[in-house]
């Protein structure tokens, strides 16, 4: 049989008192693969062997192999007394072999950590079927490790973006107060006004990221409790549009809602809002004096809605619509800069829009504006139900 | 403090809070600021006699920009003192070791970290502005 995919090596230590049972089971795996498609690697075996206890001991420490087969009885000590002294013991999967298949060695060497049993006498067949066994195991739990430890890498990255995201407004609050101490700007309190008005500002922002970051959290976490009922999108949309109207208004962008006079669909109204309120803000925040806002809603069918938001902002080039998504970007130019954020608004958004099966898509041409569409469709009304993908976070 | 009154020092910061602060600190200690709020914004300002030292934010537009306009100020004119104030060390365990890393490489004369700006950067600019002793 050939075979493209490339071949790994598994170390197997057979530890067996009996000469002809070594000399079997090493036969039975010289040459023996296992072809593993799923992970795209074949698997051969390379085989060492002891006959005594002391000696699996000896081998056992000089290099921890992956397999090992494991006679019970053995001339100077059991199998099991050779699980409990071996160094690295949960590090390689042991199969243990016995004459007499008694349940109590079972459930010893079941929690010694014994993968798998082989009653003596077997035949080759059954050797390489239990090997085959192990080394699918083997192969399953580095994959897991893998993921694992990818998972632990992306949470420190979100740690160390969240912990310099607080630091910042941190130091310019700590740099305010400091010079607020000194008196620098001599005894009035009038003269400190805009160091406070700066310093309220940032530490409203940190508020906002706090928020963000437990919403994001609960979300991911699928605990989010949800209290599905009949909303009308089209009322929502309009409060959503009253609640950006001062932002709007300081920064001269008219804000327009394109619906119908109602428009009914089975929603969590908390989550309804944190969707149009992240879109609003958006399209007010990254606009231009005297730029439009408009979002508008459309009865796609009985219990679908489609959602499109666009403004008439700074858009964003190619590049920067890429990354959009990413947990706390936050585009960084001369058009972006003075507007705050957490950086976690848009993760929020596209989180919150899978809870009703939809997908948030993004369209920008840099200088002219920057266009969301989504669409929603009834929740589902058990309360406690979410998304499946959104678990195991 | 005279000489200090005329001294032009290009800060450059991209958070609008603490280039205020530095502003403030500088100001009280008789240093005049021209200020730009990032990499490209400060580029233009590099010309010859436009400012006498330069306070530079390491990571704004790109992780590097402090260093990429220390390097052109440096070309420009290499007795132009130049601080780098970072808070890189602290949140990568990165090091700018002094001893090890020869300072051409780094081609700024002082690092300050974020947190000690305000009280270093007094000490540092009068040290390299040569400004406790009189002249320019």
């Amino acid at each position: 049989m050939t075979d493209p995919q490339p071949l790994h090596l598994l170390d197997v230590l057979i530890v067996d008192d009996e000469a002809g049972m070594r000399a079997g089971a090493e036969r039975s795996l010289e040459g023996f693969t296992v072809a593993l498609p799923d992970f795209g690697e074949t698997v051969a075996f390379s085989v060492r062997s002891a006959s005594t206890g002391s000696e699996a001991l000896e081998e056992l420490g000089a290099r921890a192999p992956d397999i090992v087969l494991l006679d019970y009885k053995l001339p100077d000590m059991t199998g099991i007394d050779v699980l409990a002294a071996a160094p690295g013991a949960p590090d390689f999967l042991t199969i243990m072999i016995t004459a007499f298949a008694s349940l109590e060695v079972a459930v010893t060497a079941t929690k010694r950590g014994a993968f798998d049993f082989l009653a003596k006498p077997f035949t080759p067949e059954e050797l390489r079927a239990t090997v085959t066994k192990a080394a699918r195991s083997i192969y399953l739990q580095r994959k897991a490790r893998r993921l694992e430890e990818e998972k632990r890498q992306v949470r420190f990255e979100f740690i160390r973006v969240l912990a310099h995201e607080l630091k910042s407004p941190l130091a310019a609050v700590e740099g305010y107060m400091h010079l607020m101490k000194e008196r620098m700007k001599g005894p009035e309190l009038e003269a400190y006004d805009q160091m406070i008005e700066r310093s309220v500002l940032r530490i409203g922002g940190m508020r906002k990221l706090v928020m963000d970051l437990l919403d994001l959290t609960r979300l991911e976490s699928g605990r989010k409790k949800r209290a599905i009922e009949t909303v009308d999108l089209s009322r929502s949309a309009a409060l959503a549009a009253d609640a950006v109207s001062a932002m709007a208004a300081a920064r001269k962008v008219e804000v327009r809602v394109d619906a119908p006079a109602s428009l009914p669909l089975r929603a969590d109204p908390g989550e309804v809002d944190m969707i149009f309120s992240n879109l609003l803000t958006n399209a007010v925040k990254y606009n231009k004096e005297g730029g439009r806002a408009v979002l508008e809603l459309k009865a796609a069918e009985p219990g679908k809605v489609s959602v499109r938001c666009s403004d008439t902002g700074i858009g964003m080039t190619e590049e920067e619509l890429s990354r959009l998504f990413g947990e706390f970007v936050r585009m960084k130019n001369e058009h972006t800069r003075g507007i705050d954020g957490s950086g976690l608004g848009l993760s929020i958004l596209k989180k919150v829009v899978a809870l009703y099966g939809g997908e948030v898509r993004a369209s920008s041409r840099y200088g002219e504006g920057t266009s969301f569409e989504l669409t929603l469709r009834d929740a589902e009304t058990p309360a406690a139900e979410t998304d499946p993908s959104l678990k195991g976070a | 403090m005279t000489s200090k009154a005329r001294m032009k020092i290009l800060v450059v910061e991209d958070d609008p809070d603490m280039m205020e602060q530095m502003r403030i600190y500088l100001e009280s200690e008789g240093y005049e600021v021209l200020a730009a709020s990032n990499q490209k914004e400060a580029e233009p300002l590099i010309r010859p006699g436009a400012f006498a030292a330069a306070v530079l934010d390491l990571m704004m537009e790109n992780p590097d920009s402090g260093f990429v306009l220390s390097h052109k100020i440096k070309k420009m004119d290499a007795r132009i003192p130049v601080i780098i104030v970072t808070s890189v060390t602290r949140e990568t365990g990165f090091y700018f070791d002094k001893a090890r890393d020869p300072k051409d490489w780094i081609k700024a004369d002082a690092i300050i970290h974020k947190e000690l700006r305000f009280e270093q950067l007094k000490g540092e600019l009068r040290r390299l502005t040569g400004a406790g002793e009189g002249h320019d």
